[in-house]
């Protein structure tokens, strides 16, 4: 195994932490993921990307000397300066390195603090640890706490630091989750996806907090994430993983404007930005399978297109690329760009978006509208505004956009319009007749002509009840002449029908959107909804979801309701877009316009914080 | 429950287990008055003797023959607990799914009113009942139901409310189905685990009440031959003959021990053996999740149908 010598830049510092010849498996003894190796210099951000099941947060975890569930590390060394190295599989003392010399943010906040012990608890313990057989460590813990808290952007307050965890807001969690981290002391700090389940403005400051931690403070961070578009504005290197492997792996520059490998390239592709126009390419395919990938073979080779006879007889290992390997010999030249593949591109990455085709004349004459809504949340006999006084339509063949932040009143809209959420004000018509309220009351063919896709797929979905069974039930609402067959709602979907039979867990997470599609489309419905559909996807599964979206709407003419909060997502499908804040409109209009000259104040911080596939910035 | 089901919960050594017990007890107690050497009611040795001498299981306190009593004395015991315990269940339920699927008012209104009979000792709902109406095997099971009920309510509303938020709850909402179909479909199939998980031990629990009310002279009256009787009027020579209280008490064990198995063995078959799924799954074809391929002829494909 080669060691990856990912860190020459003579403007970084000493190395931190490396990690050679890592092998994880299963209980089984399969690899999860082999042969990985990386090492970090101080101030250095390593974004490690790649779909779920790739082994990213398997290799992250590894650098603590930890395994998840299951899983158990089979070999692998981790190097720090001044310490013995720990050897992963034997190693006794892997105690030694946690919240030392390790530190991890964990990917949900909300569930990584425990809710009974307030702020200054979970910090306090932290200190306790650290400072646990150590005499001259620092003493004066209350002020550190505070000095914490300021660094991560937080009130330092007696009254913020008695809060509990769920009187925080997730960006808040987030952060005592990195001030934890900090506090630890330790020169690395391991971030699973912790901007996930955040909105892009939360986000935006997130991501600028840990720019500033690692210039003030000189931290390593291995910054792991399924989004390349984030990881493209924080990180100073990257590293691609694929089937248990780095495929991959270079500066942040050189991954992102001359990617090598076509996975890279697939996955960059697939990444919606809001910054062009036009659907993201899908990636063929899905991530290999755990017990399917070969030893003897590249694991991305059935669904890469420059795959050739070489590439299905052997695997090929990381080596450097001939064209960086002339200039990343010599120090201060951005260090070694290495790639697993037989035939790397290399040629400069320009965004190839599926052009959308030319804006079908809309018909005139709204199909859903929505007049002068308003909804309120009752909160401990409290009312809340969530919506207020919201207007708008949607046209056959249209789809329109609600974007905002978490709590902004989008999915409240939705659920008003679909009949799940009583409201106080206002009128939602269909071809103009007046609906009832809750979805109970409404007629049939009201029922029928309109229908809603969930966010969670794998909520969406009756785990007591095969593929057939939850698209037939929604069948029956049509006539029988006019019911489409099974076959043709799964084709519609991009299903095989082989599916019919099988229970929601025996699906893959793309796979049981679809399901939801096929479901919602078997009504022959002309108003669909989809609330965040492709929130929980891999963006290589979100790019093929949302083609299928779009083919949908050329075919069937459905006039869509697209709710997300991601602006590329926006930008790849709707036609006219609606920017929502605190429950009101703040801005509406034709997406371009909107994407690119938002006009009010609020639209323009939403477009600033929207990450973008851009290096050098 | 189809025969995949059944099929699945007797591969396993629990689930079969379960099932040649239950069978055991059942043949005891339906064949046992035609075979039991003596008459269960007559007085035919001294008081509590050993066994041995005539007797397999020696005497009870009255010098009857225990082995006798003990095979006589599982119809009513299983016929009582039993109905008592699925009509509690069917009542609990439909309340509990109504409060938790209706919440608001309604919930509230039925929720209270269960506390309110849950407010009641158990035994004094019993002597009112008994004090009420005359002696009858009726008596004893609405008394069962009644204490049983408000408990399943309980667990069967938390269960409905969790189910009664999820989205596929929401889309058969809007798509107009029934509030019977969404329960029969929907709910009442995701929160059966949560219902089965303690019928054996709710089942035991009325077998004790009805015990206890036979001992106190409150519902069937001695000299009837009844398992929880049984355990009861023998306490006062449980040191000259344990098997008087002992004989029952097994049977009443594997009898709660096969049902417990039993519900497990099934709840284990219906979510589906997690491992033969898996594996069958590497062995079917994956739909890409990208835009729709060929459908590749696999040989194997339809294994899971």
């Amino acid at each position: 195994m080669t060691r990856l010598d990912t860190v020459v830049d003579e403007s970084k510092g000493a190395e931190v932490i490396s990690l050679e010849d890592l092998r994880v498996d299963t209980a089984s003894g399969m690899p999860i993921v082999e042969g990985v190796s990386l090492s970090l210099d101080e101030g250095q951000i390593l974004g490690v990307v790649g779909e779920s099941g790739s082994g990213k947060t398997t290799t992250a975890l590894a650098l603590f000397g930890f395994a998840q569930g299951g899983a158990e590390l089979a070999r692998g060394t981790i190097r720090l300066p001044g310490h013995a190295p720990f050897e992963l599989a034997t190693s006794k003392d892997l105690r030694v390195l946690r919240g030392h010399y390790v530190s991890y943010v964990p990917q949900s906040p909300g569930t990584a603090l425990n809710p009974v012990m307030r702020v200054s608890r979970a910090l306090r313990e932290m200190q306790e640890h650290r400072n646990r057989g150590d005499t001259d460590a620092r003493r004066d813990l209350e002020a550190e706490r505070d000095e914490v808290l300021a660094v991560v952007g937080l009130p330092n307050t007696h009254e913020f630091q008695q809060r509990f965890p769920h009187q925080l807001s997730g960006g808040q969690q987030q952060r005592v989750c990195l001030a934890v981290a900090l506090l630890s002391g330790s020169q690395t700090i391991v971030l699973d996806e912790p901007t996930t389940g955040l909105d892009v403005i939360t986000q935006a400051s997130v991501l600028d907090e840990l720019r500033r931690l690692q210039r003030t403070r000189r931290v390593a961070m291995v910054y792991i994430s399924h989004d390349l578009a984030v990881v493209s504005e924080l990180a100073t290197h990257v590293a691609v993983m694929y089937a248990g492997n780095i495929v991959e792996i270079g500066t942040a520059e050189q991954v992102l404007t001359r990617p090598a490998h076509p996975y890279t390239r697939g996955l960059l592709s697939s990444t919606p930005d809001y910054r062009r126009a036009g659907l993201p390419a899908a990636m063929p395919g899905v991530a290999v399978s755990l017990s399917d990938r070969s030893e003897d073979a590249c694991s991305f080779a059935p669904r890469c297109a420059l795959a050739t006879d070489e590439c299905r007889a052997a695997a090929p290992s990381l080596r450097p690329l001939p064209w960086a390997a002339a200039a990343g010999g010599a120090p201060g030249n951005g260090g070694r760009h290495d790639a697993s593949c037989y035939h790397p591109v290399g040629s400069p990455f320009s965004v190839t978006a599926r052009e959308l085709p030319e804006a079908s004349p809309i018909d005139v004459g709204a199909v859903l509208g929505v007049e002068r809504l308003t909804v309120e949340h009752h909160v401990r006999g409290q009312r809340v505004a969530a919506v207020t006084d919201v207007s708008f339509a949607v046209a056959r063949g249209e789809c329109l956009a609600l974007v905002g932040e978490s709590g902004s009143g989008k999915t409240t809209i939705a659920r008003a319009i679909a009949g799940l959420q009583p409201y106080e004000t206002g009128s939602i018509t269909l071809h103009g007749e007046q609906m009832a309220q809750p979805a109970a009351r409404r007629t049939r063919e009201q029922l029928r002509r309109l229908q809603i896709v969930f966010q969670n797929a794998s909520l969406a979905l009756n785990p007591r009840e095969d593929v057939r069974a939850a698209i037939s039930r929604s069948s029956n609402l049509c006539t029988k002449e006019s019911r489409r067959p099974l076959e043709e709602l799964m084709e519609l979907a991009g299903l095989q029908p082989g599916l019919l039979g099988r229970l929601p867990r025996q699906l893959s997470g793309g796979e049981r959107q679809r399901v939801a599609i096929a479901r919602a489309l078997a009504t022959n419905p002309e108003v669909l909804i989809c609330d965040e559909i492709t929130s929980s996807l891999d963006v290589s599964v979100q790019a093929a979801v949302l083609a299928t979206i779009e083919d949908l709407q050329a075919k069937l003419g459905l006039a869509l309701l697209f709710i997300t909060h991601d602006i590329g997502v926006v930008a790849a499908l709707a036609d006219r877009v609606m920017v929502l804040q605190r429950g009101s409109v703040c801005e509406a209009g034709p997406t371009r316009s909107v994407l690119d000259e938002p006009k009010s104040e609020y639209a323009k911080r939403l477009m600033d914080a929207a990450p973008s596939l851009s290096v050098g910035n | 429950m189809n025969r995949t089901v059944l099929r699945r919960m007797l591969r396993e050594p629990s689930g079969l287990l379960g099932l040649v017990l239950l069978v055991l007890v059942l043949l005891v107690a339906l064949a046992g008055p035609y075979i039991a050497p003596n008459s269960p009611t007559d007085t035919l040795g001294t008081v509590g003797a050993p066994p041995g001498g005539g007797f397999a299981l020696g005497t009870d306190y009255l010098g009857r023959d225990v082995l006798s009593r003990l095979l006589n004395g599982g119809r009513s015991v299983i016929f009582i607990g039993l109905t008592a315990t699925i009509l509690a269940y069917i009542i609990g339920v439909i309340a509990g799914l109504y409060a938790g699927y209706r919440s608001g008012i309604r919930d509230t209104v039925t929720m209270r009113s269960v506390d309110v009979i849950l407010a009641f000792p158990p035994l004094l709902i019993l002597l009112l009942l008994v004090g009420g109406f005359r002696q009858h095997v009726w008596v004893l099971v609405v008394g069962v139901v009644i204490v049983q009920t408000p408990g399943i309510a309980r667990i069967t509303r938390t269960a409905t409310l969790s189910v009664s938020k999820t989205s596929y709850v929401e889309a058969a909402q809007t798509r107009g189905d029934s509030t019977r179909t969404i329960w029969r479909k929907d709910i009442i199939p995701n929160i059966q685990a949560v219902l089965l998980a303690d019928f054996g031990i709710r089942f035991a629990v009325s077998i004790v009440l009805i015990a206890s009310m036979n001992y106190l002279g409150l519902g069937l009256a001695p000299p009837a031959s009844d398992w929880g009787l049984m355990m009861s009027e023998n306490q006062s020579i449980i040191s000259l003959n344990p098997m008087a209280v002992l004989g029952p008490a097994i049977m009443l064990a594997l009898l709660t021990v096969s049902i417990n198995l039993i519900a497990d063995a099934y709840l284990r078959a219906i979510s589906g053996g997690q491992d033969n799924i898996v594996k069958r799954l590497r062995r079917a074809p994956r739909t890409p999740a990208g835009l729709p391929l060929e459908p590749a002829p696999v040989p194997g494909e339809g294994s899971l149908t």
